[in-house]
């Protein structure tokens, strides 16, 4: 089982089972913020967010949700210092744009650049919501909740930050989609589910997902920002 | 019609001594070649001219000129076998390049393929794959019965589609990674699509990857340049069969 996980294609696993797990995390996310659109007082929004800081989920799924990003995050540097050594000297010109896509070839960068989006993220939102608690409340069906709802659209709203916290949301958006359009079908190739017929498909579902998954998260900001003063 | 003359063109070509030296780019200036003239024959040509002046001449690795053996590793202007789909160097013709252009041409560039000298590398790497499991063992004996195994059409035809590779390289030349993924998947590929090649399925897939990962090609990262560029049009459709074959291989064990 060690040679296995050293192995290339273990590894390639082990990357597109974490990717897989975060691919559907990115989509319960979406459904999460979503409540956003649909209710303006933003009491679904906050019985979602309660329900998310359950003990269940906060010292159950949330610690495999990080194991999940971590391993993500280990396995691509790991697997991208290994390709970088296995070519020492770069050609003088190459010329790849014909026979592949831009994000299948810079996956690393993407990525590091959704965790540096990630980072400011969690500070806006994960840290005052789970574990400072400097966040207004309010009252749902008699009990004293966090005012999530409120958080976000402040942030959003709030003076100039507030566009460029929203113009930022919308690049985390778009890079993550960028990511995903690669990285989606990527996974499947990865364990074995693909030949000629599947692959195309897989990349027709892989760019329709990450194109939802990016338009999603970009008209939430657009739509508290502009919208909902 | 007449043949388009290329009347000046500037090769860009990188030389090196041997193994050991730091190589560099040489310009050298060649004229008058007709469109119809072989990228190999015009770095003959050039070759001539440059003993004619008492020069080294390029090294650089050829056979059959005909497009099956896959010596011919050539990075040319970016690209794996130069500016053309589905061909091998010696099948590139000068009329796919404009006159007075610059033309770089590079050796394959991966840690597994040490450049011997000026074009040539060390593809051994792909032998000691292949030593690893890339074959059947058959006792000898009296020659088999050809229909006494029944293979269905679509296997044969999918077998034979992967036995095209000719190990020329060019995936590994293209991928960004220097990944043999797509050489070791067609190889593997050909076999298991045929019940002669079941027998040892296991032990090949195993052993094939584990050679790969020990001679230093980096990984696959799925950019699919590789069925690109590849000459024989070998499918990533293989790649994901050597995943499968890779982790049936580890469960079965």
């Amino acid at each position: 089982m060690s040679s296995f996980l050293s192995s290339s294609i273990g590894k390639k696993l082990i990357m597109s089972l974490s990717g897989i797990f975060l691919v559907v995390f990115v989509l319960v996310h979406l459904i999460l913020n979503s409540f956003l659109l649909f209710d303006s007082t933003g009491e679904l929004f906050n019985a979602g967010a309660h329900f998310m800081s359950l003990p269940v989920i906060r010292f159950g799924l949330q610690p495999v949700l990080f194991g999940g990003f971590i391993i993500h995050i280990i396995y691509a540097i790991t697997l991208t210092l290994q390709n970088m050594k296995a070519r020492p000297q770069k050609y003088a010109v190459q010329n790849l744009s014909n026979s592949s896509t831009w994000s299948s070839r810079n996956m690393f960068v993407l990525g590091g650049l959704v965790l540096v989006f990630l980072a400011m993220h969690l500070m806006h939102f994960f840290i005052k919501m789970q574990i400072t608690g400097e966040v207004p409340t309010t009252m749902l069906n008699g009990e004293e909740v966090h005012n999530g709802a409120k958080l976000v659209k402040d942030l959003f709203t709030t003076g100039t930050l507030g566009l460029v916290y929203t113009c930022l949301y919308v690049l985390g958006a778009i890079l993550l989609g960028l990511h995903l359009s690669h990285g989606f079908w990527s996974a499947f190739q990865s364990i074995g589910f693909s030949n000629n017929i599947w692959r195309k498909r897989l990349e027709k579902v892989s760019y329709f997902y990450a194109f939802f998954i990016a338009a999603g998260f970009t008209i939430i900001p657009l739509y508290l920002h502009f919208f909902a003063k | 019609m007449a043949d388009k003359i290329l009347k000046e063109l500037t090769l860009k070509i990188w030389r090196q001594k041997d193994a050991q030296s730091k190589g560099k780019f040489e310009s050298y200036q060649i004229n008058n070649i007709s469109g119809g003239t072989s990228f190999l024959e015009m770095l003959d040509i050039l070759n001539e001219e440059l003993i004619s002046k008492g020069t080294e001449p390029v090294a650089f690795d050829h056979d059959c000129r005909e497009g099956i053996c896959g010596m011919c590793s050539m990075f040319i202007d970016g690209r794996a076998h130069g500016p053309d789909d589905d061909i091998t160097t010696c099948q590139l013709h000068m009329r796919k390049f404009e006159d007075g252009a610059t033309i770089t041409i590079e050796p394959w560039r991966a840690g597994a393929f040490p450049v011997i000298k000026d074009l040539m590398v060390d593809r051994t790497a792909f032998e000691k794959i292949l030593q690893a499991g890339g074959y059947i063992s058959v006792n000898t004996g009296g020659v088999p019965d050809g229909n006494a195994i029944p293979i269905s059409q679509d296997d044969a035809e999918e077998a034979m589609d992967a036995a095209a590779c000719i190990g020329c390289g060019a995936c590994v030349a293209t991928c960004k990674n220097s990944s043999a993924m797509l050489f070791v998947s067609a190889k593997v590929s050909h076999l298991a699509k045929l019940p002669q090649g079941r027998v040892e399925a296991t032990r090949r897939a195993k052993s094939m990857v584990a050679k790969m990962d020990e001679l230093g090609f980096g990984n696959c990262t799925n950019t699919g340049a590789c069925q690109v560029e590849c000459p024989k049009g070998i499918s990533i459709a293989n790649i994901a069969r050597l995943n499968r074959e890779f982790l049936s291989a580890t469960i079965k064990e």
